[in-house]
């Protein structure tokens, strides 16, 4: 159904301000520039289409993003990226552990540079990935993130939890072997 | 509660999620633990290090340029909507200016067939219906000469229900004319001669049946002269008339 001129501008007034954030999820996502655009052109050409049905009021950037990371899901290099990661026990929070060897691993986090950082965000699986990035690149809370997810809030905390855990043990060993 | 306890709630502080009174505690804790308190600035160098270091990729100003064409309403539908938006003004304009000129064209032609029903009324109800009294189409037609500034041919009515009455001058409209009486069956029919103008045909057309007052009333052109009959008599009787005119004009 053809959106009307008034909604087709409203549309672009909201989405084009989050293009080059869109984007630069795509490609934390995809890993490859073509795919990444491809991605971010399938995401408004079906945000566009699908606008009418979006809920004035409701958030949307998470909107935005639920249809980028469903679009990538279902794409061969997101079914792929899917498999990579169990998340079978990450709704009890409890099973997320601090770690126990934080004062060494604190002073190499300390060390760590943006290339490490950087480097370590594309390693993790990408379900820790994305939310990582939500978080604290987009600064999205918690709420939204459960909306972009389409998960609990408690999901929302204890794969966050999981996901800087393994983020701080991939910069470590990083930190650490690099010092080798 | 144990540093284990609080560090589990550090993450959930510094994303600004945890509840306020919790939030408060957790900074008197972090006051006075150290290990608590150098876990919390790393994980916060480490958020704030994500947070420059997530911005890496930046999309190709072409690609930004061809999105925005692709959902921008202006690169279809406002080039079309112009187009639209003047084709519909037009379709309006030329609306009201045919709408005006049916208008104008109905109000001349009411007046003049309302003018032409006055005439034939007149003569019906005048004592001395016509100048020129004669059944001979022959002694009609000179009459005209010299008082109405064209020529035209009486039909024969030899064997037709009609009958010449005769003939008097008349003006329309400022501009003289014929008018011929005839009778068929008791009823009278005037027959309006006049010089055809733009005027006379753009208000009554041709060849179409009008009624005024429960008047029959047909109009035609030939040779460059406007016919009118006037009448309570039938159509069929008009057409009949009208018929012998056309034939007589040949």
């Amino acid at each position: 159904m053809a959106l009307d001129r008034d909604k087709a501008n409203e549309f672009e007034q909201l989405a084009m301000p989050l293009f080059a954030s869109l984007y630069n999820l795509a490609q934390w996502l995809t890993q490859d520039r073509s795919e990444a655009e491809d991605l971010v052109q399938e995401t408004y050409a079906k945000a566009l289409k699908g606008f009418g049905s979006f809920q004035p009021g409701t958030n949307f950037r998470a909107w935005m993003y639920r249809i980028l990371r469903n679009t990538f899901l279902t794409s061969r290099t997101g079914l792929k990226a899917a498999r990579t990661v169990s998340l079978d026990d990450e709704d009890d929070p409890q099973s997320v552990s601090p770690s126990t060897t934080e004062t060494p691993e604190s002073i190499l986090l300390a060390r760590a540079d943006q290339d490490a950082i950087q480097s370590a965000l594309q390693q993790l699986p990408v379900a820790f990935r994305e939310i990582i990035l939500l978080c604290d690149m987009e600064e999205m809370s918690y709420r939204e993130i459960a909306e972009a997810l389409t998960i609990p809030m408690g999901t929302v905390m204890s794969r966050l939890a999981r996901a800087r855990k393994a983020m701080r043990q991939l910069l470590a060993e990083k930190v650490q072997g690099a010092q080798r | 509660m144990t540093c284990e306890s609080w560090q589990q709630k550090i993450d959930a502080y510094l994303d600004a999620e945890l509840p306020e009174a919790e939030a408060r505690e957790l900074d008197v804790h972090l006051r006075t633990c150290a290990s608590c308190s150098s876990q919390a600035l790393t994980r916060s160098e480490l958020k704030r290090s994500i947070h420059l270091a997530g911005k890496k990729f930046v999309p190709d100003p072409e690609f930004r340029k061809r999105i925005q064409s692709s959902i921008s309403p202006k690169a279809s539908g406002r080039r079309w909507g112009w187009i639209v938006e003047v084709g519909i003004a037009c379709a309006a304009a030329l609306l009201v200016i045919f709408g005006s000129l049916v208008w104008v064209r109905q109000s001349q032609r009411q007046q003049l067939v309302g003018e032409l029903t006055d005439l034939h009324v007149a003569t019906l109800a005048s004592a001395n219906r016509v100048d020129v009294v004669s059944s001979d189409r022959h002694t009609v037609k000179p009459w005209f000469q010299g008082k109405v500034p064209f020529t035209f041919n009486v039909p024969e009515l030899q064997g037709s229900p009609f009958e010449l009455v005769g003939g008097k001058m008349t003006y329309l409209d400022q501009n003289p004319g014929a008018e011929l009486l005839f009778t068929v069956r008791k009823h009278v029919l005037s027959v309006f001669i006049f010089k055809d103008s733009p005027e006379l045909d753009r208000a009554l057309g041709s060849g179409e049946l009008m009624r005024k007052l429960s008047f029959n009333i047909e109009s035609w052109t030939d040779g460059g002269l406007r016919f009118l009959i006037i009448t309570d008599a039938t159509r069929s009787d008009i057409d009949d008339l009208r018929g012998r005119f056309v034939e007589a004009a040949r």
